[in-house]
């Protein structure tokens, strides 16, 4: 089936329905999610969104806009970090008047909390900057901003699964997608194309990510030479249930939390003594990983699956029911602890990509690194790199992401389709999505994909995790490398049409091979420490020779990396001690 | 321990009639049901079909009837449905909604429904100051009906929708629509009233409680539409 849209987005996450609910406004738009719209990832988010209103304590877009920087460990790109910090107040206050249900305070305005990272005057204090709806914060933005698009009659196509987009030289004419319901392919011609697919944390074995975190949208651009920029920037998040990686909230610290060794001292004094659990994630995941390698975890034998304590037992149960209900319903659901009681085993876990497809700060995605970009193709939320977040993103700035630069895409793609023409469509529209699936069909007896995606996830966890090495990096890009190579001989073991989530689930896990192995090459390819990437055999930040933005290309299947250059208006980089 | 998973399978494409199927599983007391349909479908069995997303109960995807109760599978621990060594359990698609295929119910119907009652804010007066105030205590009103992931399982769990009245448009309809009613911000209170106010609406609903007593996220759901029922009768006085 063919159907013509001016804009197309792909993803319904908070970052494409955002995008939606601008661009619908003056283009004709369609909105395609392998997901139901509101069981998108975005809904998974606990803690806060940070925006400098001020509510609770002094507060400017100034700081928020330093601490992304510094939080970024001086990669991120200074001119997007200030559109970011300082178009997020008023991007609050939109999310507030359509509704969304933020905490109170007692005077009525909205509540605001600490959270890592986000500090007063140039990082001399924590400063309360995250506006929060309890623990579900991304909840009510994915749920706001649906009822929204109901309200606008977005055009939604539910479970469409996209497969491959049409580029014609640097030049995008529209999409292919796979329906769910019906296993027909259908054709989306449009004159701009939004992608919004979200992360790719399932490239681990431990993590915060949905099954549907798969990195669809950079990893079928990689494919199509488009290049993606610092990979090897993945967040591990210091506070996943242990064994589980179920996300314990940030906000948990924000409150006032504490994280406790063996011996139940709270070691973040020994390496964080400001801003001690209220440290850049980067930091405290690494001080968790170097407690467990000194025999300081909780079970103490050194292994990198080990954990330590997050106590919040000294909050009272009253805080905990008010401000962090979810928490608790986790950790009493899934572990059977009262955080009120007891305190939460946790351990770092894979969390979020800070790179992704190379965009402007409108969305635009970059061709390369010097100033060229593709025409009709956007990309806006977790799977875009503007690049803000740099080499670590700070808890909260997602969430902004996501509805400051998803709405300056919608905006972009409005007005760009007006100019312009729908593409000369090809007389025979690409069948590389299409030829996978037929290849999956003809594949017989092949490999078991789940010993592949085990062993794929196991390889980046322990190889490529908190901690890199260049042995242990080299070993896992062979093993990702044979992964993929066995990839190609697997068989599709269920082959009816309609409703077939085993084809879903292949093709996913293509994505992820894909991505991996480049997030492998990029991290083995950077030789130093920086942000979220630690290498113990290149322990120091080296500014002279790589303070510069990483962008992966894939050509015949192998990956080759080029730089792209980090926009430093105002702040040049400083040791970053917190 | 070992233990039984007994699905009830139906793909309409090429069967008939619907049926059990038995796998037999290793399963640690302390897994979700989710991570045992995983390794159905990942190691044993990859045609079986159910839909999954978040895995810790906040996207509301794999909402289905686990031994005859509406739940959502990942959170839902082996331990609380499977006591020993060799227990069974079974697993069916949700109610009230038609089979796409084994685990997966067709959800358009119960869109449709929540569409009707308008769920969105409603305040076309602009905002003079930066954010419209609402004291904590109005704030918390909302707390409960906010929390609703539209998981569907009040939808499949309702004797009324089951035998009664199928065009009844559902608790998590009411639920959304007092949520919107009961915000100290939201004035559109007479546009949700014609689909609340009807035979169809609040008033079909014959307070059976399952509602309540299978949503995931704690909601008293049969007191919010009982709370919904009373300010239309006091609207209408
Ligand atoms: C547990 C958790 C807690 C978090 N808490 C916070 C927080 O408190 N504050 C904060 O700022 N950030 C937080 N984050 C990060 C933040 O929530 C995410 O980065 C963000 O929500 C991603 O939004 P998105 O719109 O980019 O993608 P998502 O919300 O993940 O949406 C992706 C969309 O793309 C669609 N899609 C994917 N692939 C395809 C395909 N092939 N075809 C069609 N559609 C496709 C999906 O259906 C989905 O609709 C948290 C993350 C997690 C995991
Ligand atoms: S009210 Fe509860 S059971 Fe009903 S849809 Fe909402 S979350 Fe699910
Ligand atoms: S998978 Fe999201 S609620 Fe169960």
């Amino acid at each position: 089936m063919i159907h013509e849209y001016e804009a197309v987005i792909i993803g319904s996450g908070g970052a494409g329905l955002y995008a939606a609910l601008e661009a619908s406004k003056k283009a004709k738009t369609a909105v395609l999610s392998k997901l139901y719209p509101i069981r998108s990832h975005t809904g998974a988010a606990q803690g806060g969104i940070s925006a400098a209103l001020g509510n609770v304590e002094e507060d400017k877009p100034e700081w928020h806009a330093f601490d992304t920087v510094k939080g970024g460990d001086y990669l991120v790109d200074q001119n997007a970090a200030n559109i970011l910090a300082e178009t997020s107040v008023q991007a609050v206050y939109d999310l507030e008047n359509r509704g969304l249900p933020f905490n109170r305070t007692p005077e009525g305005l909205i509540d605001q909390r600490r959270f890592g990272g986000h500090t007063r005057n140039f990082g001399q204090a924590p400063v309360r900057r995250a506006c929060y709806a309890a623990d579900r914060t991304g909840h009510m933005i994915l749920q706001t901003l649906y009822q929204q698009c109901i309200k606008n009659n977005v055009s939604f196509f539910d479970e469409f699964h996209i497969v491959d987009v049409i580029l014609d030289q640097k030049k995008c004419g529209g999409i292919i997608a796979l329906e769910l319901a019906t296993g027909d392919i259908h054709i989306f011609k449009s004159k701009a194309v939004l992608f919004a697919t979200g992360g790719f944390g399932r490239m681990f074995s431990i993590t915060s990510n949905a099954y549907a975190n798969t990195g669809d949208g950079p990893a079928l651009l990689l494919r199509k030479g488009v290049p993606l920029e610092d990979l090897e920037f993945f967040q591990f998040h210091p506070t996943g249930i242990y064994g589980m990686g179920i996300l314990i909230t940030e906000g948990v610290r924000g409150e006032g939390g504490i994280l406790r060794n063996q011996d139940g001292e709270r070691f973040m004094e020994q390496y964080a003594p400001k801003l001690l659990d209220l440290a850049p994630r980067d930091m405290i995941a690494r001080a968790i990983m170097n407690q467990i390698s000194k025999g300081k975890g909780i079970k103490g034998d050194q292994s990198i699956y080990d954990y330590v304590h997050l106590d919040a037992t000294h909050l009272g149960a009253e805080v905990i029911e008010e401000k962090l209900p979810e928490i608790s319903d986790f950790s009493k659901t899934y572990l059977g602890i009262d955080p009120a009681k007891k305190p939460i085993p946790v351990q770092p876990t894979a969390h979020y990509a800070m790179g992704g497809i190379p965009t402007d700060e409108n969305g635009r995605v970059a061709a390369d690194g010097k100033g060229s970009f593709y025409e009709g193709l956007y990309a806006a939320g977790e799977c875009a790199c503007v690049s803000v977040h740099g080499a670590n993103r700070l808890g909260t700035n997602s969430l902004v992401d996501l509805i400051v630069f998803g709405k300056r895409a919608g905006v972009e793609m409005a007005k760009f389709v007006h100019g312009s023409h729908f593409l000369r469509f090809p007389k025979h529209p690409p069948k590389s999505g299409k030829a996978l699936i037929e290849k999956l069909k003809e594949n017989r007896n092949g490999p078991q994909p789940e010993k592949i995606r085990s062993q794929l996830q196991k390889y980046m966890t322990e190889k490529v995790g908190v901690y890199r090495g260049e042995e242990d990096m080299q070993k896992a890009l062979t093993v990702i490398n044979h992964l993929r190579e066995e990839y190609k001989k697997v068989s599709l073991q269920d082959t009816n049409k309609p409703f077939n989530t085993h084809l879903l689930e292949l093709l996913e896990l293509g994505n992820l091979l894909d991505l991996a192995y480049a997030t492998a090459f990029c991290a083995l390819d950077r030789k130093e420490t920086r942000g979220a990437h630690a290498r113990n055999d290149y322990p120091e930040r080296d500014d002279k020779n790589w303070l510069k933005h990483t962008l992966a290309w894939l050509k015949d299947d192998r990956v080759s990396v080029s730089a792209k250059p980090v926009d430093i208006v105002k702040w040049k980089p400083k040791p970053r001690k917190y | 321990m070992k233990i039984t998973i007994e699905i009830k399978r139906f793909n309409p494409e090429k069967e008939k009639k619907s049926y059990y199927q038995k796998y037999k599983v290793d399963a640690d007391p302390n897994d979700r049901l989710l991570d045992i349909l995983m390794v159905i479908k990942r190691r044993i069995d990859p045609s079986l079909s159910f839909r999954k997303s978040c895995g810790h109960g906040v996207c509301g995807s794999d909402a289905m009837v686990i031994n005859g109760k509406e739940g959502l599978a990942c959170k839902t621990l082996v331990k609380k449905v499977a006591d020993k060594e060799g227990a069974y359990i079974r697993i069916e698609p949700l109610r009230t909604l038609p089979v796409q295929r084994d685990l997966m119910v067709d959800q358009k119907k119960f869109f449709k429904n929540y569409r009707k009652v308008k769920p969105f804010f409603i305040n076309e007066k602009e905002v003079s100051e930066k954010e419209r105030m609402q004291s904590p205590q109005e704030r918390k009103k909302i707390d409960q009906a906010t929390k609703c992931i539209l998981c569907v399982s009040c939808y499949s769990a309702c004797p009324v929708i089951q035998k009664e009245n199928p065009m009844y448009i559902g608790p998590a309809s009411i639920v959304q629509a007092a949520r919107f009613i009961d915000d100290s911000r939201d004035n559109g209170f007479d546009q949700r009233l014609p689909e609340l106010d009807s035979p169809d609406g609040v008033w079909s609903c014959k307070n059976y409680f399952f509602c309540t007593q299978v949503c995931p996220r704690d909601i008293q759901v049969t007191k919010i539409i009982n709370m919904t029922k009373k300010k239309i009768k006091d609207f209408n006085n």
